[in-house]
């Protein structure tokens, strides 16, 4: 049995399990809660107890005996009895009546886990907000309590000013904003006690106080930081880590509200009482004298600084590399954030924000330490003013070229463009000119990003980019094949150990090809909206068809494309409009050749067509060269139905004089000797054995074409009488070679027939066929001179019926 | 801070249909958020849990199909790891994220981080302007621990009949959803506490 099977097997036994088993089980339960000792057989039966609740997604309702005993076990003395009829408790639902209170008195023994219980179970804000008091006069009162649970107060405090931020009073902002300056900022600078005794506090203090040590094994000599090691930590030196863990957040909860208090603070401990006077402060100015909420943001500023500092020294340990990365992402974090609400700051700020550009943005590394940079250089290189040309050229150049197959910075990357669309379209140009750098994520990782693309994508649609960015749409599942070859190339030696040898990987190692790849790889637009030998390169990139990264790219662009004409549409002049059906035209026999690919491309497009031409009829004359073109070519007729026939009904449709005064007699006559040797054509012989039959939706397409092209042109009338007639009598046989089914041949024998007597009376024939548009779209009920008789004459008519 | 975090199966399960992801343990974080921004004020309390469970189902569902793809594109094959070589197992694991939009599941917006080892994604639901380094560290810390000591690359009942073991570990690497930047000094001392908790 598999693994999987296993577990499924447990959790369809848990869940389906018998209610006269179940309530045996809970007054054995019971009975087994009555004792003073919990042993093994407890804690089974407890995670039982908690594997039957979890295992359904209804709610099981326990006992009340049972519940209440849960209860009393929450500050039981063995930690999984606790930890467990917590997890039991939040499975079911709070008993009523009786209510969870926490005693007033003993909220300091407050476990951890019942606190946890207690948040989950939370029914309204009001009982968030007592919670909340309850705990920040636990902190105020605490020096007279034992020092044991409290680093967990601060989380529990995150959890609720996420959910429901007004829960914190005024006060309580106040008194946590000094708190946190003085974990932050004046933890203790020496080593706490060894962690092997027990509990984290217990440190002995009796012996020599050691320093804190930085991370390279040097001694500190500054205040303590996250990035502080020693043997053991005192209290105030776990808090400190819980102070800025949750610093960022706070800040920007609580930063933006203003202070009621200005006073200052002289109760507070000043720098100068501090057992430490930081390099980094004794150069700032005295911040004694200010209000809690600037005092902690000047806290959080040195601490930031401090941060960036250490970062700098050689982690001995692989996980403090890292930390020492994620903690450069918070301070610049932090710091854009200070200096959001206090601009006087950015200028202290940037010399150390460019510093640190300049120290990593070599490494690619340290990449994602450069989202916060830039949103740094963002937010206040305007008022700074300082060059960000090197910032975007990383953002925008290297990261995607580079690093496309991250999928945490292409997470971090997309999300920091959308959350920043506004500002980057306004201040920084290189941004509109990266979409083919920017869609290397796309095309690496489509099901990952597409959703952020397609927040994205319309921004990136301006008439200057608009047909490069069509281009490069249609060419993602190339640039997903172009980037596979070229992350086996740079991975894998020149002969592929698989011994599967790519023609493909050929073709992108040779010199010939080798500018039709790395067209696709550009880093920004500018340098063309396509290039010459599209078919070559889709000949080389065959064996990719097949490839599961490019498949699921392909199934991606159609719905891009979609957004994109949306949004062309909207922007569009008519010079742009008339070159999109231009390149429509031209694409739709240029794409890579994937299965389903091609034909969803076709359907996006001839949907687009239509509501360009709906749009702006003029469009349909002015582009009539390559309509006619491609409406001409019989070919089209059967490997791009869907398309084929969009363009003649279009051409039908909209070539006419009513549509734009430039459409000649000439025109319509040419148009239709186009139509008409297709029809004829594809209607006079059998399909080549092997090829399909035309599809009947296009026969009837072309004859309706031809139908209203005559009613404009009445020397045409004629021609096609004959030509229906001859159809006529061709299918009054019974079957023909070029339609197998014969439902299909009757549809089309009726539309025949319809046409044919329509055109026998030509002027009926145009106003039906071609119908003017105020008979298309009525608008006289909205027209007060046309429409106020007809209210009258309703009117009259009630009266007068009386 | 994190809203929660789900083990759950990202292969085929034969009595599941295809494209479902079976929850094998999840916790969310804090209060539930219906109750707090008047979502929905008519919703009982089961009806409530009923959605809770759901939310969580979703993730799992979206992380699944995510993982899947990303299997696909990778073209890579599965070594299958035995029990006792979890740090490879962990080596091998995929990871990725999966934007989640606001309204689904949750209210706001959120980022899903996975690690898919084996038979098994691991999951985290961060609010997205979290500290996604910091975050993918922790998950991969805890993943780390969750398989040590749940044994869950052998059979897999240990993952269900001691999730308290998961809870324990929640508690102290990630209390009620808060990341921790621990350094590793503060890390061994909090891995002490939870070994001696395994221990018992």
């Amino acid at each position: 049995m598999t693994i999987m099977a296993y577990i499924y097997m447990h959790m369809r036994e848990f869940r389906d399990i018998q209610e006269s088993e179940l309530q045996k089980f809970y007054s054995r339960l019971v009975k087994l809660l009555q004792g003073k000792e919990f042993g093994h057989e407890t804690v089974d039966s407890l995670q039982r107890l908690h594997l039957i609740l979890f295992a359904t997604k209804y709610t099981r309702k326990l006992p009340s005996e049972l519940q209440k005993r849960l209860l009393a076990l929450l500050s039981a003395s063995a930690e999984p009895v606790q930890l467990l009829s917590s997890a039991v408790l939040r499975e079911t639902l709070p008993l009523s009546g009786h209510n969870l209170s926490y005693n007033q008195d003993n909220v300091a023994q407050l476990n951890s886990h019942v606190a946890a219980l207690l948040l989950s179970q939370a029914g309204s804000r009001a009982e968030l907000s007592s919670f909340c008091t309850q705990l920040l006069r636990s902190l105020e009162s605490r020096q007279s309590e034992g020092p044991a649970h409290f680093t967990h107060i601060l989380p529990i405090l995150n959890t609720i000013l996420t959910h429901s931020p007004e829960c914190l009073t005024e006060d309580h902002v106040t008194l946590l904003s000094k708190k946190l300056v003085d974990w932050l900022r004046y933890a203790s600078t020496t080593q706490g006690g060894g962690g092997s005794s027990g509990g984290f506090f217990t440190g002995a203090r009796s012996r020599q106080p050691v320093p804190i040590a930085e991370l390279d094994g040097t001694v500190s000599g500054d205040f303590f930081t996250v990035l502080c090691v020693g043997q053991g930590f005192t209290e105030d030196q776990w808090m400190n880590v819980y102070s800025f863990s949750m610093l960022r957040h706070w800040l920007l909860t609580y930063q933006s509200v203003s202070t009621g208090s200005i006073t200052a603070d002289t109760d507070d401990r000043s720098e100068v009482d501090g057992s430490v006077v930081s390099i980094v402060s004794a150069t700032s100015s005295s911040s004694r004298l200010l209000p809690p909420k600037e005092r902690l943001r000047e806290k959080a500023f040195q601490y930031c600084q401090r941060l960036i500092e250490q970062s700098d020294r050689k982690a001995h340990k692989r996980t403090d590399a890292e930390l020492q990365k994620a903690c450069l992402v918070e301070a610049v974090y932090i710091l854009d954030c200070v200096c959001v609400e206090d601009a006087s700051l950015v200028y202290r700020t940037f010399p150390c924000i460019k510093a640190l550009f300049g120290r990593l943005s070599s490494d690619l590394a340290f990449a994602r330490v450069m989202l916060p940079i830039a949103q740094f250089y963002l937010n206040h290189g305007e008022m700074a003013a300082v060059d960000c040309e090197s910032v975007w050229k990383l953002v925008f150049g290297r990261f995607p070229a580079e690093l496309f197959n991250c999928p945490f910075l292409a997470h971090e990357l997309l999300r920091f463009l959308r959350m920043n669309l506004e500002s980057l379209q306004l201040r920084v140009p290189q941004y509109t000119r990266a979409f083919p750098n920017l869609l290397k994520f796309l095309a690496w990782d489509s099901p990952a990003v597409v959703d952020d693309f397609v927040d994205l994508l319309p921004s990136m649609v301006t008439t200057g980019t608009a047909l490069e960015l069509l281009h490069t749409l249609l060419d993602l599942p190339c640039l997903s094949a172009t980037l596979v070859l070229q992350h086996r190339s740079t991975c894998l030696p020149i002969s592929d150990p698989g011994g599967r040898s790519l023609l493909s990987l050929d073709a992108f190692r040779s010199p010939a090809d080798r500018g039709l790849f790395l067209f696709l790889l550009r880093d920004e637009a500018g340098s063309g909206e396509t290039m010459d030998r599209l078919s070559t390169l889709h000949e080389r990139l065959a064996e990719a068809a097949d490839w599961p990264r490019v498949v699921q790219c392909a199934q991606t662009v159609p719905v891009l494309l979609h957004i994109f004409f949306n949004t062309a549409i909207k922007i569009a002049d008519e010079k742009l409009l008339s070159d999109l059906i231009f390149v429509m035209l031209e694409r739709s026999s240029l794409l890579l050749s994937l299965p389903t690919y091609v034909k969803e491309v076709h359907r996006v497009f001839s949907c687009h067509l239509l509501r360009l031409c709906k749009l702006q009829p003029s469009l349909v004359v002015d582009q009539s060269h390559e309509l006619l073109e491609f409406a001409g070519t019989t070919a089209n007729v059967y490997n791009k139905e869907e398309m084929y026939t969009h363009v003649v009904w279009v051409l039908g449709e909209f070539l006419s004089a009513s549509c734009d005064s430039r459409c000649s007699v000439r025109l319509i006559t040419s148009c239709f000797e186009a139509l008409e040797a297709v029809l004829f054509e594809i209607t006079s012989s059998a399909p080549l054995p092997g090829s399909p039959c035309p599809a009947p939706r296009v026969v009837t397409t072309l004859m309706s074409a031809l139908a209203k092209l005559a009613s404009r042109s009445h020397d045409l009338i004629p021609r096609v009488s004959l030509f229906l007639s001859k159809l006529r009598s061709v299918t009054r046989g019974g079957s023909v070679a070029w339609c197998s089914d014969e439902e299909d041949l009757v549809a089309i024998e009726t539309r025949g027939e319809e046409l044919w007597s329509l055109l026998k009376t030509p002027g009926v024939a145009q106003s039906v066929l071609t119908p003017s548009p105020h008979v298309t779209t009525p608008q006289w009920h909205r027209d007060t001179n046309v429409s106020m008789p007809l209210q009258l004459r309703a009117l009259t008519s009630l009266t007068h019926s009386q | 801070m994190v809203r929660c975090f789900l083990i759950h199966t990202v292969c085929p399960v034969s009595a599941l249909s295809p494209g479902e992801s079976r929850v094998l343990y999840s916790r969310v974080f804090g209060p539930d958020e219906g109750v707090l921004c008047d979502q929905d004020p008519e919703l009982s309390p089961e009806e409530r849990r009923l959605l809770q469970k759901e939310k969580v189902a979703v993730v799992a569902r979206q992380v699944r199909s995510a993982v899947s793809l990303s299997r696909e594109a990778s073209d890579r094959q599965l070594v299958e790891v035995m029990p006792g070589d979890e740090a490879l197992a962990l080596q091998e694991a995929d990871s990725g994220v999966v934007r989640l939009r606001a309204r689904d599941p949750f209210s706001e917006e959120m980022s899903a981080l996975w690690l898919g080892v084996q038979s098994l994604g691991f999951t985290l639901v961060c609010e997205p302007h979290e500290n996604l380094l910091l975050a993918e560290g922790t998950l991969r810390n805890l993943t780390r621990h969750c398989l040590e000591h749940l044994h869950m690359l052998g059979q897999g009942s240990e993952v269900l009949l001691r999730s308290n073991r998961i809870d324990a570990l929640l508690s102290r690497l990630l209390p009620h959803g808060q990341l921790l930047f621990l350094n590793h000094r503060f890390a061994q001392s909090l891995e002490k506490e939870v070994a001696a908790y395994m221990a018992k």
